[in-house]
């Protein structure tokens, strides 16, 4: 047992719908009690979905708990069939449901004689694995199951597209910015020549599957997500798949590199120059490289900031941080913890040090005692910025309504280094406000200081330290009021005057 | 379609196969309610998930409640429940240091049939520290009835030494609930003033047998409602829940007890077999109508004429002017997920409006007999049919039904708003209902400002012509 408040990533059946309500005309039913389909609620608040969620529940209740499903399960796999027609149902286990131990699997297999639909069962143990792992498996068993039916009906059609063309795997419902980065990559690859085969799994039919092998090569922008179908397809068809980043300028120009590789190689004579568009995009498109040079970004020259997220997003920012905008990254951590050693490669030489943790509070730990300038993080680390007192932008899911924006706002590709550069930017303090923190000594220089001091340690203000601490403009004063605290601490100082506080800002300029 | 009978009320029971929280939510207003309580959820992530995202931003204010997530370890019995739960508790008063420990089981803790309640006495003695067990699982309630499970517990822990009765004996509580008082760091003389102008009230007003009122409601609201009743002669003994645990009133056989919440039917068995109450049958004090009869039931036990309660009750109609004008003839479907339906269904027909369904998880019919009995009332009193009455609906089926009746309003789930919203259907969201102030004369105009927001902003949608935006 493990006492927790909170968690980054949520259980597995949420992998699971998410997967099945992002393909076209696939529905969900989900093993489980009254009240689980908490999903739905989510679904339509978050993405403000127009249309109803295709996930209904087969309750699991006190009848069940004595008697068994017997033929409750089948009978709503078949309601669903036929008042909804759909391609796929997915039956959904629960962590409730699988400790009942029912042999769903059989339910599925009965279900099937009668259905026009294809039924499928998500195979996920809910204890060990969460969402993302579940999503992962959920998409590589769907895709497996469509290239196997056509294989066995000898309708997949092996040949590839004419000309250069790609997969994106892992385009979601729920997902971080899914949607905006979705339409940056097909603009990318539209500027490449390269043709977009199939996007998996948002808005995907799957009849559509079986042309996964008509492409080049596949692409999977999010690591969490996608990885297992890409290795599939791998195996299976000899599919290369590029599982790096665009986000970022270098991190987008090396995809982009990567993507040459891949097309030359298989096509000698595409004449396409990517280098000049790296360049051209670099030096026009994106303003990121410019504002790295602007004098803006020099102030933000080694701040010390902190970053936690999933896998991809976190290592993506980390590095931009660090190398494209020489900010000094004190922790970068994740919550993907089945995938640390990855995430410990890719941020190497780019931090002081690495966190990899599922708990929150360590998170909060470590961040108040390293007190970075700013946060970038999920909307936990947002949260604990706020107690602190430092601005956090959010680069990572958990997220909530306000991360499902109206606006364009990828991540990824060139608009997306625009859009990253704007939230890093605005993320710190601005310039004027920064030099009068640096005037009035506010800023932590020492190592373990303390939060909270103030009216704890038997220090008192005397009248005229009080009169020169009003002085201090209101936003910084704060600050101020609080090294001079520790200042007087140090020093076992009783009562701060007018003297105490110069010479705490003389001790701190120091 | 809709062929509704006017004679008498019609019951339908569907498939079950409905949108809902989780009872487990009731936490999120209980503990704030119960000041110096602590709630611990046993269960599993996807109970920690739903809490998480149900409850948003009041997971980061440092919540008195948590989850003690079950682990593979736990659910194969490789860890012994009895250490691991003594563990969490022992962890959670040395952090917290609350009056009382409410675990909810869920419906993990009911399939792997974890002994909540043999175990939580023995923690309970060696810790010192009051624990609570509720079942308030999916697999048996919905939503509010969470509430009901945990005030049906705690109605157990309420002393059974009459205040008013035995005065040397309570006056000894009083010191008992001071010491607490002292440790807990209360002040413990405004405790005592309280206590005394309490007795004082007693005395002063009319000679009735104590009265208790079940449901847990802000403390505003409360207020209000004990006022009410003040107004005429009638003195509330107490309240469960208490605003602390260490407050709980009193409960015995002469006792009466009433219920301001439609959902609570387990708390009221438990108070009338249990701890022998008297239970008085009322509406509930929703809606200017339904308070009015509420009070009327209360003094109506009591032998107290009721006093000026008509000019209230008209006074405070004629305040609605404009909201009335604005549902007046307008049709409204509840698809059901909260309990409140009926009593709510029942006010809105009052004010005017036709209601086509009310869909409600669960029907208790001798707990809400008065609630159902002014309902046939007010149906021929507005000269209405009487709505169908389905429970446990299901939500397939009545967006058939939506479909089909077109009402001006549906009240439903977040699940379903929005794509009724894209179709052309108005909502408002049931949850609101739940959080919001709706009891008591003073705050029936909540309600209707609830129920008037997606009319008024009809208002600009018409000028817009954006009615319908999905293919």
């Amino acid at each position: 047992m493990k006492l927790a408040y909170w968690m980054y990533a949520g259980p597995a059946h949420i992998g699971t719908l998410r997967v099945a309500s992002s393909f076209k005309n696939v529905h969900a039913i989900m093993h489980a009690p009254l009240g689980d389909d908490y999903f739905n609620v989510m679904r339509s608040m978050l993405e403000r979905e127009r249309d109803f969620t295709p996930v209904t529940a087969s309750i699991v209740d006190r009848h069940i708990l004595s008697r068994g499903s017997q033929e409750k399960v089948i009978k709503n796999i078949l309601r669903k069939n036929k008042e909804e027609k759909p391609d796929l149902i997915v039956l959904t286990p629960t962590c409730t449901s699988s400790i009942l131990q029912e042999d769903l699997q059989t339910f599925v297999d009965r279900a099937k004689i009668e259905s026009t639909s294809d039924v499928l069962f998500a195979d996920v143990n809910h204890y060990r694995i969460n969402e993302f792992q579940a999503a992962d498996r959920t998409l590589e068993q769907i895709t497996r199951f469509y290239l196997e039916k056509s294989k066995k009906q000898k309708v997949l059609d092996l040949k590839k597209t004419e000309k250069p063309s790609a997969n994106i795997l892992g385009i979601f419902t729920l997902g971080f910015h899914n949607q905006h980065d979705c339409r940056e990559l097909k603009r990318l690859l539209n500027d490449l020549g390269i043709q977009i085969n199939e996007i998996i799994p948002e808005g995907c039919s799957v009849n559509n599957l079986q042309n996964l092998p008509k492409a080049w090569f596949n692409i999977v922008p999010y690591r969490e997500i996608g990885l297992m179908t890409a290795q599939y397809l791998k195996q299976e068809f000899d599919i290369p798949y590029l599982s790096n980043t665009p986000m970022g300028i270098l991190g987008t120009s090396a995809f982009i590199k990567e993507i040459a590789e891949i097309v030359k190689k298989k096509d000698p004579t595409n004449s396409f120059n990517f280098e000049d568009y790296i360049e051209k995009q670099t030096q026009y498109v994106s303003q990121a490289a410019w504002f790295s040079k602007s004098i803006d970004c020099q102030n933000l020259t080694g701040k010390k900031v902190v970053v936690f997220g999933d896998a991809t997003h976190a290592a993506s920012i980390t590095k931009i941080l660090a190398r494209e905008m020489g900010i000094h990254v004190s922790c970068s951590g994740t919550y993907c913890k089945n995938d640390a050693d990855w995430f410990r490669e890719q941020v190497e030489g780019f931090c002081d040090e690495v966190l990899i943790t599922e708990n929150h509070t360590e998170v909060g730990n470590m961040i108040a005692r390293i007190e970075p300038v700013a946060i970038f993080g999920t909307q936990m680390e947002r949260h604990i910025g706020k107690r602190l007192d430092i601005p956090c932008g959010v680069i990572s899911a958990p997220v909530h309504i306000q991360n499902f924006p109206l606006g364009y706002r990828p991540f990824l590709g060139y608009e997306g280094t625009n859009q990253i550069a704007d939230l890093i930017y605005n993320s710190f303090s601005l310039g004027m406000e920064d030099h009068l923190l640096e005037f009035f000594g506010g800023h932590d220089t020492k190592k373990g200081s303390v939060k909270k001091l103030s009216n704890e340690d038997g220090i008192s203000w005397s009248i005229d330290g009080l009169k020169e601490l009003d002085k201090i403009p209101s936003f910084v004063r704060g600050k101020v009021q609080k090294n001079t605290e520790k200042f007087a601490l140090e020093k076992g100082i009783q009562t701060i005057t007018c003297e105490v506080m110069y010479a705490a800002k003389e001790s701190v300029g120091a | 379609m809709a062929s509704i009978s006017s004679e008498s009320l019609t019951f339908e029971c569907e498939t079950g196969n409905y949108h809902t929280f989780c009872p487990i939510s009731c936490v999120a207003w209980l503990y704030q309610k119960i000041e110096d309580s602590f709630f611990l959820v046993i269960g599993t992530k996807t109970c920690g998930y739903f809490l998480q995202n149900a409850l948003g931003v009041m997971i980061f204010a440092e919540p008195r409640y948590a989850m003690a997530e079950l682990e593979e370890s736990d659910i194969s019995a490789k860890l012994n429940d009895y250490k691991e739960l003594k563990r969490l508790c022992l962890q959670i008063q040395q952090d917290r240091n609350p009056s009382v420990i409410v675990w909810i089981g869920t419906c993990t803790t009911e399939i792997i049939k974890m002994d909540l309640e043999g175990m939580a006495p023995k923690i309970e003695t060696e810790l010192k520290i009051p624990i609570v067990v509720a079942r308030a699982n999916g697999l048996d309630y919905a939503f509010t009835q969470g509430e009901d499970t945990v005030l049906a517990a705690l109605a157990h822990r309420c002393p059974e030494v009459s205040l008013v009765k035995n005065k040397n004996l309570s006056l000894e509580k009083t010191k008992v609930n001071e010491i607490f008082d002292n440790i807990f760091n209360f002040s413990k003389k405004s405790k005592e003033e309280e206590k005394q102008i309490s007795l004082k009230k007693t005395e002063k007003t009319n000679n009735h047998p104590p009265l208790v009122l079940f449901g847990s409601l802000p403390s505003l609201v409360t207020k209000q409602l004990t006022l009410e009743l003040e107004k005429q002669g009638i003195t509330v003994s107490g309240w469960l829940p208490s605003e602390r645990y260490t407050d709980l009133p009193c409960l015995n056989q002469e006792v009466f007890v009433c219920g301001v919440n439609p959902f609570l039917s387990r708390t009221a068995t438990t108070l009338m077999r249990r701890k022998k109450c008297k239970l008085i049958s009322a509406p509930f004090p929703i809606g200017p109508d339904g308070t009015r009869v509420w009070i009327e039931k209360i003094c109506n036990v009591f032998q107290i004429k009721p006093q000026g309660l008509e000019e209230r009750e008209s006074t405070i109609w004629k305040s609605f002017e404009n909201y009335l004008n604005l549902v007046k003839g307008k049709s409204v479907f509840f698809m059901g997920d909260n309990l409140l339906e009926l009593s709510l269904a029942r006010f809105l027909i009052r004010s005017g409006m036709i209601v086509y369904e009310i869909g409600i998880p669960y029907m208790d019919k001798r707990f809400q007999s008065a609630e159902l009995a002014l309902l046939e009332k007010t149906c021929s009193m507005m000269n209405v049919p009487l709505p169908r009455i389905v429970e446990k609906p299901d939500n397939y089926n009545q967006i058939q039904r939506i479909k089909e009746l077109q009402p001006d309003l549906a009240i439903t789930g977040m699940a379903h708003a929005n794509p009724l919203e894209a179709r052309g259907i108005s909502t408002k969201w049931s949850v609101e209902f739940t959080f919001a102030q709706i009891h008591g004369f003073t705050n029936s105009k909540d309600i209707l400002e609830l129920v008037t927001r997606p009319f008024r902003k009809n208002q600009i949608e018409d000028e817009t012509g954006w009615v319908k935006l999905v293919k």
